[in-house]
Formats: structure tokens, C-alpha cells, sequence
């Protein structure tokens, strides 16, 4: 398993990362891919087809208690085959002020990700945003359709082979831009 | 008389007869076989409407004046945010967050400010944070003047509207004094202020502490014990605090159900830990108390601004972080790692270290949080926004769904939905 601590992290958040992980390996075992503290904050990769089980377990479990969802987003890492896609789910407890980020990776064969609109109400939109921007299909979600772009497009348009400048143009080279 | 006026009934309407000659049983079947064919009508409410106050497109299924469900669609004004920032150097990103939540865009360009810090490990001198403090509270009192008297104008009080309205012109006239701008104000840099405050900011402050407490009050007596406000708002639009929580509600929206959840106080940046503040809860989570949290929060807000002036500690207001902080322009002409420094960050030729962070301020609506993944490229590998706007709308259809369209109305002003945050 992955792991890293980055140098920044306080004992505190030290101790919080050591508490959850230890609670999420001892149910979870293998399927805990990697654990790592950004910045004060406790990163956890989990498998994709435990994902759902992860974030139920984090929800109710009684000393940890993540049961609100903060934040969810995709991200596109063309360069990483066979895990080209990534969820990234930010769980607070807000009576300890807890926090948690929880990644999924997955290739971009399959893009199946079992819905959380079971556990929080709120995950609709979330994953509506998620599927418009890169395609992720929510299964079990109740309305899975886009939410901020048209209904028309044929594409996912976060995903990084769209660039955002338009192809015509030369004076706006990626070199220029560090990219 | 009274022979005729039966007589009347009996030729305009024979049901009327049957019903009254005794078939008691006949009369319930009919009336529930209405009730199942009973035709709703469909109210396109939106996208530009002069009650919505923004671009919200609510498609009503009425059943009379009672809405049955409501399907929202939202992202009128979308402009992909998320992906333009993954083009801009740090610093030009600053300028989309203005057009999140534009009613304080102060608190945005502050929590992108501050993402950026705590990626580069920059601590930024207290006088700054002092500073930011104010400017950051001046916002959320006209975020809320927005909100509160938004509120009185659909209840049909337009008299309180137009009286605390100008004060928040009061409040750009201090950003305009600060930055040069008004609305989408680009304030502050990554590392503290671009400028301290000049005397004429903190006399038109001084001005606003003094004279605002009078306006609010008034706007207070005028408002919040009306009859007729209080009987159009109370259990107008509620939600519980469980529900709330399930859809990740934060902000006024969450405290009016009776969560005393603050990022400023639960995870302080920026020097808050050192204010004193009351967070003001609600019970019932309906449009009354989502009025009255962001009311006593003004006060609060007041409170804050005047501990800050009182304790401003003296010393530099920006970091030494020449990497991302424009030199002054003097230095830019004599000497050489100034003209560098400059031309690098102009051109947007500064690289930030590679690493993963999350920050999260205390926006006029809630819980404002930045998701920033950096691969140590000049741009941001991805920038993601939790706007609370987009994330507490989505309960909207579940607290209009059986009440009045007039009370729609309310919810949407009550919740403060900003059509900029939302769409992003």
C-alpha cells in the first residue's frame, strides 16, 4: 500500500489519519489501495468496487462518524493508464471536526460507480455534475442526466483531450502556459 | 322569496338536485372519480422571471394555486469555471471567483487567496489578516442586505428594501476606496493586500459603523414583528435540520434549521480564532428564521469589524513572497530581480509546488471551499469549486412541493440562491 505524509501535517492530523486508517484496514483489508495526509488532510484510495461499503461504513461508524458529505468532484489523469479516472469524495464530521478525502480510481473502459444518492440526499447533484463534466455512470442513481450543460452535447467536456482554446489559434501555445 | 330561490338551483344545475336527494353513496363515487381525473397545469416559472430575482428556470405541475412538483433546470449561466482555471496562472484566477457568489465577492477572492497560500506554505502577516477580517465582514453584511431585504420586497414591503439597499452602496463605496472596483472587486493578492487601507477607506468605515447600526434597527422595527411579514414567513419554506444535513446544506440556509455550524468557527482562518462572535441559530429551518439568522449574523458581522479596528495590529500588509506578489513599480524600473519578478508573474510564468489542498471559508451562503490539485505546472491540474449555492438548491422542489406559489417565491429569496454560484 501507498502511503505518504506530507511534511506540513500536524500531530493531530497525524494521529486522525492513523485512527481512520487503522479502522478502515481492519474492515476493508487489501481494498485500501493507499493512504497519504495533503496538508493537514486525511487522503484514503479505495478499490471501486467497495466504494459504496467505504463511504457507508465511514457514514455510520460510531466514533468516526463522517455523516456529512462536504464535496464531490472527478478529476482526468489521461497519463495514468488503467486508472485514467478518479472520484474524490470529502466526508465531514462536523461535531469532532473531522475530515476526510476518500479517491476511487478506475480505467476509462469502465465507468459503472455505485450511486451514494442512498446515503446522502445531497450526492444527486453532485454526481449529475460528475457524469456531465466526465462521463462517470452513477448506478442506482434516480435521475442521472446533465446539470449544467445542455442535454444535446455529445461529450464530457472536462475531460483533458478538450482543450479549452480554440484549435485555430497558435499564439497561445501550451509551452507558454506551462503546460 | 324563498321558493324561488330554490327553484333557481333546481333548472341551473340538476347535479346540485341529486346530490341532496339522498343518494349519499352515488355522491362520494363521483367526487373521487374527479379527484383522480383532475387535470394539473403546468407553470413555466422562469428562466427570466421578475420574482426569481436571477436566471431560474422551475417547471410547476399546480394543482389550483398549490405546486404539486417542481423540476428545476439550472445552468443558464454556466461558464465552465472549473475548466477555465485550468488554464489561468494563479493570480488570473482570482478574477473568476469574483463571479461566484457577486453579492460578496470579496470572501471568494479571499478563500481562493488563501487555497493558494496554503499551498505555497505562505504565512501572511496579521495586519493583513486583520484586514482581510474587515473586508470580509463589510461583504457578508451586504450579502445579507441583499438577502433580508430581497425577502421584505416579496412579502411587498418595498419601503424596507429601498431603505437598506443604499447602505450597501455605502459598503462598495469602501471596496472602491480599497481596490478600485465595486461589485467584482479582484481584492487582495496572493499574500496579503495589494494596498493598505488609504485614510478615506477607513473614514467612510468609521462612517458606515456609525451610521449602520441606526438603518438596520429601523429596517428591524419595521420588518421582523410585521403582522403581515411574520404570517407570510413563518413555516413558509422549512426544512429540518436532518434533511438539511442529508443535502449538505451549510451557511444561514443550515443554521436557520438549528445546526450551529460555522467554518469560521470550526476551522478559523485568517485569524478568527481571536474574534469574539455569537454563530445565531434557528428552530424551524422556514423563511423566518433563515431571516432572522442572517440579520443577527449583520450584527455579528458589526461586532467583528469593530474588534478588528480596535486590536489592528501595525506591521506589513503582504508577505514576502515575491514569486506571486507584484514588486513595487519604482523597483521594477532600477532593479533587476524586481523587473524579473514582475515580468514573471505578469506573464503568468510562476510554478507552485506540486501537492493537493482544501480550503473552505465562510461565504455569504455557507461553506465556500476550494479543491485545488497542483502537478507543480503554472496553472491549477484541477480546481474544484464547492459552491453551497449549487448544493443546497437541489432541495429546493422538496420544501415548495405542497405549498403555495407565492411561498415558492419566498423559499427561493430566503435561500438566497445566486444564479453565479450556482451555475459557476
Amino acid at each position: 500500500m501507498h502511503h505518504e505524509i506530507h511534511p506540513s501535517a500536524s500531530p493531530a492530523a497525524i494521529e486522525l489519519h492513523n485512527h481512520i486508517k487503522d479502522a478502515l484496514i481492519s474492515s476493508f483489508g487489501d481494498d485500501i489501495t493507499g493512504s497519504q495526509i495533503d496538508y493537514d488532510f486525511p487522503v484514503f484510495s479505495v478499490a471501486k468496487n467497495r466504494i459504496h461499503d467505504v463511504l457507508e461504513f465511514l457514514k455510520n461508524h460510531n466514533d468516526l462518524g463522517f455523516t456529512f458529505l462536504t464535496t464531490m468532484c472527478g478529476v482526468h489523469y489521461p497519463g495514468n493508464a488503467g486508472q485514467e479516472f478518479a472520484l474524490v469524495y470529502q466526508l465531514h464530521n462536523m461535531e469532532k471536526n473531522y475530515r476526510v478525502r476518500i479517491k476511487t480510481f478506475m480505467a476509462d473502459k469502465d465507468l459503472n460507480v455505485p450511486t451514494a444518492t442512498d446515503l446522502w440526499l445531497g450526492a444527486n447533484w453532485m454526481e449529475r455534475e460528475a457524469f456531465d463534466f466526465y462521463g462517470f455512470r452513477f448506478t442506482g442513481h434516480p435521475d442521472l442526466r446533465r446539470i449544467l450543460n445542455m442535454d444535446e452535447m455529445n461529450y464530457h467536456p472536462l475531460r483533458k483531450e478538450y482543450a479549452l482554446e480554440d484549435a485555430g489559434r497558435d499564439d497561445k501555445e501550451d509551452k507558454y502556459f506551462g503546460r | 322569496m324563498r321558493a324561488v330561490t330554490i327553484k333557481k338551483i333546481n333548472i341551473s344545475d340538476d347535479k346540485i338536485m341529486k346530490g341532496t336527494s339522498g343518494n349519499i353513496g352515488q355522491t362520494f363515487a363521483t367526487a373521487s372519480q374527479v379527484t383522480e381525473q383532475k387535470d394539473y397545469s403546468i407553470l413555466n416559472l422562469g428562466p427570466t422571471h421578475p420574482a426569481t430575482h436571477g436566471i431560474f428556470q422551475n417547471i410547476l405541475t399546480m394543482d389550483g394555486e398549490i405546486i404539486v412538483k417542481a423540476e428545476p433546470t439550472i445552468g443558464y449561466i454556466h461558464r465552465a469555471f472549473e475548466k477555465l482555471a485550468e488554464r489561468r496562472p494563479y493570480n488570473q484566477i482570482t478574477p473568476i471567483t469574483d463571479r461566484l457568489n457577486y453579492c460578496s465577492s470579496p470572501i471568494n477572492n479571499m478563500g481562493w487567496h488563501m487555497t493558494v497560500e496554503k499551498l505555497i506554505g505562505c504565512e501572511v502577516p496579521k495586519r493583513a489578516q486583520y484586514l482581510r477580517v474587515i473586508i470580509m465582514e463589510l461583504s457578508r453584511i451586504a450579502d445579507h442586505i441583499v438577502c433580508d431585504t430581497v425577502i421584505a420586497v416579496d412579502t411587498g414591503a418595498m419601503t424596507g428594501f429601498l431603505y437598506l439597499f443604499q447602505w450597501r452602496e455605502k459598503i462598495y463605496e469602501i471596496f472602491e476606496e480599497i481596490c478600485g472596483a465595486r461589485l467584482t472587486t479582484n481584492i487582495g493578492r496572493i499574500g496579503g493586500m495589494e494596498r493598505d487601507f488609504n485614510e478615506k477607506a477607513w473614514s467612510r468605515i468609521h462612517a458606515f459603523l456609525k451610521e449602520f447600526p441606526k438603518a438596520l434597527s429601523e429596517f428591524d422595527k419595521l420588518v421582523t414583528r410585521n403582522r403581515i411579514f411574520m404570517d407570510r414567513t413563518i413555516n413558509c419554506g422549512a426544512i429540518s435540520a436532518e434533511n438539511a444535513l442529508a443535502y449538505s446544506f451549510t451557511g444561514p440556509n443550515l443554521r436557520a434549521a438549528g445546526v450551529d455550524y460555522d467554518v469560521r468557527v470550526m476551522t478559523p482562518y485568517s485569524s478568527y480564532e481571536e474574534f469574539d462572535f455569537t454563530i445565531p441559530v434557528g428552530t424551524n429551518g422556514d423563511t423566518y428564521d433563515r431571516y432572522m439568522v442572517r440579520m443577527e449574523e449583520m450584527w455579528q458581522s458589526m461586532g467583528i469589524i469593530e474588534q478588528a479596528i480596535k486590536n489592528m495590529p501595525d506591521g506589513k500588509y503582504h508577505a514576502e513572497v515575491p514569486e506571486f506578489y507584484l514588486p513595487p513599480k519604482e523597483d521594477v524600473y532600477s532593479k533587476m530581480e524586481a523587473l524579473i519578478y514582475q515580468f514573471k508573474i505578469v506573464m503568468g510564468e510562476t510554478d507552485v509546488p506540486k501537492g493537493e489542498v482544501y480550503h473552505a471559508v465562510e461565504g455569504g451562503n455557507g461553506e465556500l471551499g476550494f479543491y485545488l490539485i497542483s502537478d507543480g505546472g503554472r496553472t491549477p491540474y484541477r480546481l474544484h469549486m464547492r459552491r453551497p449555492c449549487f448544493i443546497y438548491y437541489q432541495a429546493y422542489p422538496s420544501m415548495i412541493e405542497g405549498g403555495m406559489l407565492s411561498d415558492a417565491i419566498l423559499t427561493m429569496s430566503s435561500m438566497n440562491v445566486i444564479a453565479g454560484e450556482l451555475d459557476a
